[in-house]
């Protein structure tokens, strides 16, 4: 590696921080093609297939040992679908219970209203560098390249994310980021990038995970120490209280939480719950769900500002970003549920064998083929492919905690695309006249029985044949018969067969 | 007496057992007429629609709904040899009559659909069987597949009715209950990714051993058995109910 990520990019500035890489996710090429280079990566494919086995092994316990699984499962559900259905209630009801606790409430519409209300904020505090929680929203928002923008570094301090961030990387999980990496590749790029951006990783470093997790503390605990600003996503808020919840594993969220005298949290008006009781579900749901752990090692809750402990400014920013679209979706809507665990993507032998890149989206998974779609629309050709980027197999919607169809709504937003395309393009699509055909063939007995003579005369010509090898046809036929043969189509169909036995009785 | 004195079965081949792999209905009507049921095949049958359906083709998918219940309304059994296919009837049908926005299709569909059985559910549930009858003796090593599974949820049905088939050994298939990758038109629309999957599959079921790999949906075999054909593996796809059809007199005459 030798370019220099400092400056890198298209600005001609420093960077504060590492460089992601280049080009946006919604540049990126469709499902399909984007698969290639994952699908050839070996060492990928290894680490992601034992990495999600052991956690599906993980979650698949904790949630057998749970008596009432489902019953938990069937609360969450309805304690997030009441959210929906009154959310317009519930989330006055806690601006004003945070107003009370002594939170600042924003309201951003979208990614670019959120980032400009945090620059704000911060830059109203004069500094020039922030901590980070772990947070999805944020990475939905792009966060960090705008506050890059503004002259503000942002450090983040998740494990995971810290060797994606270091790495000039994006995050292929998330829950673990950096699942595509393996411990060898860690220990190099802290080795090469940790000086550059403050404290450098002990020359002699070896990739044991020990020694790796050291050298992550060490580098990190300057930033936290030094940080006036931090900022979080959020698990849940509670609407009754205005209590802001985050749970987390390794403590560096606790650190973020109580040491800067400023906490930013973004948070998805989705998140909200109605009463303190309803944590009750989700606590229990969540980490059996995400980690495999009966509990998770940290949970934050915290309900406006203590004196003399902790943050002493707190703000939070309710962002919307496309989530009242989909909450006008009677199917799709119920991807509003998602607590982001990512079992959803664990169990996924789509995911497994691909990794998260090829999806195109902060979200990836199952999860993220009918969110992401939903979020930012079908006009793109890579949120056009998300939805066909499952077999259906519906493995997902037997693990999530708040029990989303998800098969269900990956076919709603397939219909979604079909629909689109017939709207948008002059021409109807080859696919499209191929199912109509289709469509109008199946619509009598007769017509099937007269499409089949044309099976049954490729029968005949190839007679001897019981297989069809590789098929230069492009398109369906050398898609199916590059690496599998197809049978021969009998010479006699089925309803052929009945005619004659019936004639013979 | 036999179990299935006195019950007419409408049988619905679907499309693909119809068109290619005839001899699956085949083995279900000889099955069934071995139990004593008389077995129909109404002729206007053709499809659940399921590929179209799931391409995100509903309006295309509605001719197969209308044609379903007209095919089958008067039935009282109406029994198929796909988890998939009947998995797509009950799950499918009456939201696609609901898409068309109509009400009397819809409510019929309803109706009909509580009718529709999986062959592995019409001979444990209906018929209150396992023990067939049949004589298979080699080895297999079964597939569940993910539409029998999760959507026509027949359980271990299957696994019921090939433990008491005569001389069969069964042999565990390591990582069964995850998808061959076939997926309807996910085949080919993300073949690569289906090709990876399926041949997980298919080095899977050569690792038991098995001479056979059984499955209830030949959609799912067509798709493992490509692999394992290409690969000169020796091992065979075989639908359920021509294990079933087969008998220790047929086997020795």
């Amino acid at each position: 590696m030798s370019i220099d990520h400092r400056t890198e990019g298209s600005v001609a500035k420093p960077r504060l921080t590492p460089a992601p890489p280049t080009g946006s996710y919604l540049g990126m090429p469709a499902f399909p093609k984007g698969v290639k280079k994952e699908l050839e990566n070996q060492q990928l494919r290894r680490n992601l297939r034992h990495a999600t086995t052991t956690i599906r092994g993980k979650r698949a316990l904790r949630a057998a040992e749970v008596h009432d699984w489902e019953e938990l499962r069937v609360a969450g559900e309805q304690i997030k679908n009441r959210v929906g259905r009154h959310l317009d209630h519930y989330l006055v009801q806690a601006e004003e219970a945070m107003t009370r606790a002594g939170i600042t409430v924003h309201w951003a519409r979208d990614a670019e209203e959120a980032n400009r209300i945090v620059v704000e904020i911060a830059k109203s505090k004069g500094t020039d560098e922030v901590v980070k929680i772990k947070s999805m929203v944020t990475q939905e928002t792009e966060l960090n390249e705008a506050l890059e923008e503004a002259g503000i570094a942002a450090w983040e301090t998740d494990l995971a994310e810290l060797i994606v961030q270091l790495g000039h990387d994006r995050p292929s999980h998330i829950l673990v980021p950096a699942i595509h990496r393996n411990r060898s590749e860690v220990r190099e790029i802290f080795l090469e990038e940790m000086g550059n951006w403050g404290t450098p990783a002990p020359p002699d470093i070896s990739d044991d995970p020990p020694e790796l997790a050291a050298a992550a503390r060490t580098h990190l605990r300057e930033k936290f120490l030094r940080a006036k600003v931090a900022i979080s996503g959020g698990n849940f808020i509670v609407a009754e209280t205005g209590s802001v919840v985050i749970v987390e594993s390794e403590g560096n969220g606790r650190m973020c939480l109580t040491l800067p005298e400023t906490l930013i949290s973004v948070v998805g008006i989705e998140k909200l719950l109605p009463t303190f009781e309803d944590l009750e579900v989700f606590l229990r749901l969540l980490p059996r769900s995400s980690t495999g752990e009966r509990m998770n090692p940290y949970t934050s809750i915290w309900t406006g500002v203590t004196e003399g402990d902790g943050p002493q400014d707190l703000h939070v920013v309710l962002l919307d970003n496309g989530r009242t679209n989909v909450l006008a979706d009677p199917v799709g809507r119920e991807a509003l549920r998602c607590i982001r665990c990512s079992a959803c993507m664990n169990v996924c032998p789509v995911y497994e064998r691909v990794g998260g890149h090829a999806y195109g989206s902060v979200y990836p998974g199952p999860i993220g083929s009918i969110l992401t779609p939903q979020l930012r629309g079908v006009a793109s050709p890579i949120d056009q492919s998300l939805p066909f980027a499952s077999s259906l197999c519906g493995a997902c919607n037997d693990v999530c905690p708040v029990r989303i169809p998800i098969s269900d709504i990956l076919v709603h937003m397939r219909h979604k695309v079909v629909e689109y395309k017939r709207k948008t393009h002059k021409l109807p699509t080859g696919e499209s006249l191929l199912f109509k055909g289709i469509g109008w063939m199946m619509g009598k007995g007769q017509r099937l029985a007269g499409a089949q003579v044309a099976t049954q005369a490729a029968a005949r010509l190839m007679k001897r044949r019981k297989y069809i090898g590789p098929l230069p046809i492009p398109g369906y036929p050398s898609a199916w018969t590059n690496a599998r043969d197809l049978p021969m189509p009998p010479a006699q169909t089925f309803r052929e067969w009945w005619d004659a036995r019936e004639e013979q009785r | 007496m036999k179990p299935g004195d006195g019950k007419t079965v409408a049988l619905f081949a679907t499309c693909i057992n119809d068109t290619m792999f005839p001899t699956t209905p085949q083995a279900v009507v000889t099955v069934l007429e071995r139990l004593g049921c008389k077995v129909v095949f109404p002729k206007s049958q053709t499809c659940c629609g399921q590929m179209l359906t799931n391409t995100g083709y509903y309006d295309e998918a509605v001719p197969s709904v209308r044609n379903y219940v007209r095919t089958f309304e008067d039935y009282d059994y109406i029994v198929g040899p796909s988890g998939s296919c009947i998995g797509a009837v009950r799950h499918q049908h009456p939201m696609l009559a609901e898409h068309a926005g109509d009400k009397a299709l819809k409510s019929v569909s309803e109706e009909v659909v509580k009718r529709t059985y999986d062959f592995s559910e019409f001979l444990v549930d209906v018929l209150d069987v396992t023990d067939v009858g049949a004589y298979f003796p080699h080895r297999v090593t079964f597939h569940p597949t993910c539409h029998s599974l999760r959507v026509a949820k027949v359980g271990d049905r299957p696994m019921q009715l090939l433990r008491a088939v005569k001389g069969i050994t069964i042999l565990d298939l390591p990582d069964a209950e995850q998808c061959c990758g076939f997926g309807g038109t996910f085949s080919v629309k993300n073949s690569e990714v289906s090709v990876a999957m399926a041949t997980d599959k298919a080095r899977n079921a050569v690792s038991t051993g098995a001479e056979y790999v059984v499955a209830g949906d030949n959609a799912c075999l067509m798709n493992i058995g490509g692999v394992l054909h290409r690969g000169n593996t020796g091992v065979k796809p075989i639908h359920l109910a021509e294990i079933l059809a087969q008998t220790e007199e047929a086997a020795i005459a």
